[in-house]
């Protein structure tokens, strides 16, 4: 065998072993999929059932909120970036990154300060290489995020947005991740979270019920203490329902770039056999009209020395 | 006989839905029982067993879940028990609650010591 051959034959082989691990990692990603799906399906109804009860109680009453009042002059704004642990999976994460830093650049435009809590390593390695001030970071769980999860991230934020903004407190609470719109689109959204913008959350909840009107409550033991049990909560499912979506988009995100990875190596490998049947035919063809040289050659000799 | 639509939801999952004649629940401010036609009602839970007199599709019955913090709304005879953490009483594991009991009594850890007894209570029934 020709050299030429012989490293197109090597080469081959190290693709077509490429191929195999990303069409398995492709296909753990799309069964990966399902499940985030299916998750944030299962979370749904405590997540609508909040909004309508978080609805109810700022509708249905006066209550003042620092949750829901909107400072007079904001200062500062907390920013929460979901992005993954790992890589692989394409834009996922230079999206989500970008779209924090053009909110990040608008707050900073409107005068605020702005303090980062970042959710997965991706997120975490930009903002260190960069030598950002990070105030809260978390890791290890961006692949399938549990409610324990989301209740941690979202402690130090409430915290924060309950602490008077001289004190180190924020004015507003902005969440930066992607949603799952399908499997072949995921967008990289900001979304303010706190504080709550009532028509928002009215027309989320209008939307859901279909417009009934919503009923006068009775609350139990009081309208400010349902609303501040309330909130967390509230803040809690929808940090749950982003981590979920973020992991979902993930997943697909994955699914897509092994896909692609899978087709270029295919590719590849298609080329590189176009190649080496050149290569071999070319091989042969010399040999032959090296044989062919040498008889006419021979015979050429005979010939004379008759 | 009138009957109200129960929902129970955790946040992960929704645990049990049907039809009731009599929800109980534990709030701030004491037990409460919500029947047809009460009024418009939201609530905070507090840890506590919750028990729902089943009745129509269901079949006339008992389901008694551990709730561990959450909401009570009611509105237009439809009943959401939102809590952070639910298991109804034959998904418990009565050992496993025992022994966290055990160690929430032994480390002096009182949330985690009602959280066991709350479990256990609803397995058992007592109130």
């Amino acid at each position: 065998m020709g050299a030429k051959l012989r490293v197109y034959k090597r080469r081959i082989r190290s693709v077509s072993a490429t191929k195999k691990i990303t069409k398995a990692m492709e296909m753990i990603a799309a069964s990966r999929v399902v499940k985030a799906q299916r998750q944030v399906a299962a979370s749904t109804p405590y997540a609508s059932e909040l909004t309508r009860a978080v609805t109810a109680v700022a509708t249905g009453s006066n209550t003042q909120h620092p949750l829901t009042t909107e400072a007079e002059n904001p200062t500062r704004a907390a920013l929460l970036l979901i992005t993954s642990d790992r890589g692989l999976a394409g834009g996922y994460s230079s999206n989500v990154i970008k779209a924090a830093e053009l909110l990040t650049e608008r707050l900073k435009a409107e005068g605020k300060e702005v303090d980062a809590y970042i959710v997965g390593r991706k997120g975490v390695s930009y903002y260190s290489f960069r030598e950002r001030k990070v105030v809260e970071s978390w890791t290890g769980f961006t692949d399938s995020p549990t409610y324990a999860d989301a209740k941690a991230v979202a402690a130090p934020l409430i915290a924060a947005v309950q602490k008077d903004t001289a004190e180190g407190g924020v004015d507003e609470l902005h969440i930066v991740t992607t949603e799952f719109i399908s499997m072949m689109t995921q967008t990289a959204i900001d979304d303010r979270l706190l504080p709550l913008s009532l028509d928002k959350a009215a027309e989320e909840s209008a939307e859901a019920s279909k417009g009934e009107i919503l009923p006068l409550f009775d609350f139990e033991p009081s309208a400010e203490d349902v609303l501040d049990a309330l909130l967390p909560r509230y803040v809690e499912s929808r940090i749950y329902n982003a981590l979920l979506q973020a992991a979902a988009s993930k997943h697909a995100a994955t699914r897509r770039a092994m896909k692609s990875a899978t087709d270029n190596a295919e590719e590849l490998i298609k080329s590189l056999s176009r190649l080496a049947n050149a290569a071999r035919q070319a091989e042969i063809t010399q040999e032959i009209s090296e044989i062919v040289g040498g008889a006419s050659a021979l015979a050429d000799a005979t010939a004379g020395s008759d | 006989m009138a009957e109200l639509h129960v929902e129970l939801v955790a946040a992960d999952r929704q645990v049990w839905s049907g039809e009731a004649s009599l929800v109980v629940a534990r709030t701030s401010s004491g037990d409460i029982g919500v029947m047809p036609g009460h009024q418009p009602l939201l609530g905070v839970l507090q840890s506590g067993p919750v028990t729902i007199r089943t009745t129509g599709e269901s079949g006339d019955g008992t389901v008694v879940a551990a709730v561990h913090g959450g909401f009570i709304s009611f509105a237009d005879n439809k009943l959401s028990l939102l809590a952070e953490v639910a298991e109804l009483s034959d998904e418990i594991d009565v050992q496993r609650a025992e022994r966290a009991l055990e160690r929430a009594k032994s480390e002096a850890d009182a949330a985690a010591e009602r959280r066991a007894d709350v479990r256990l209570r609803a397995v058992t029934g007592v109130h």
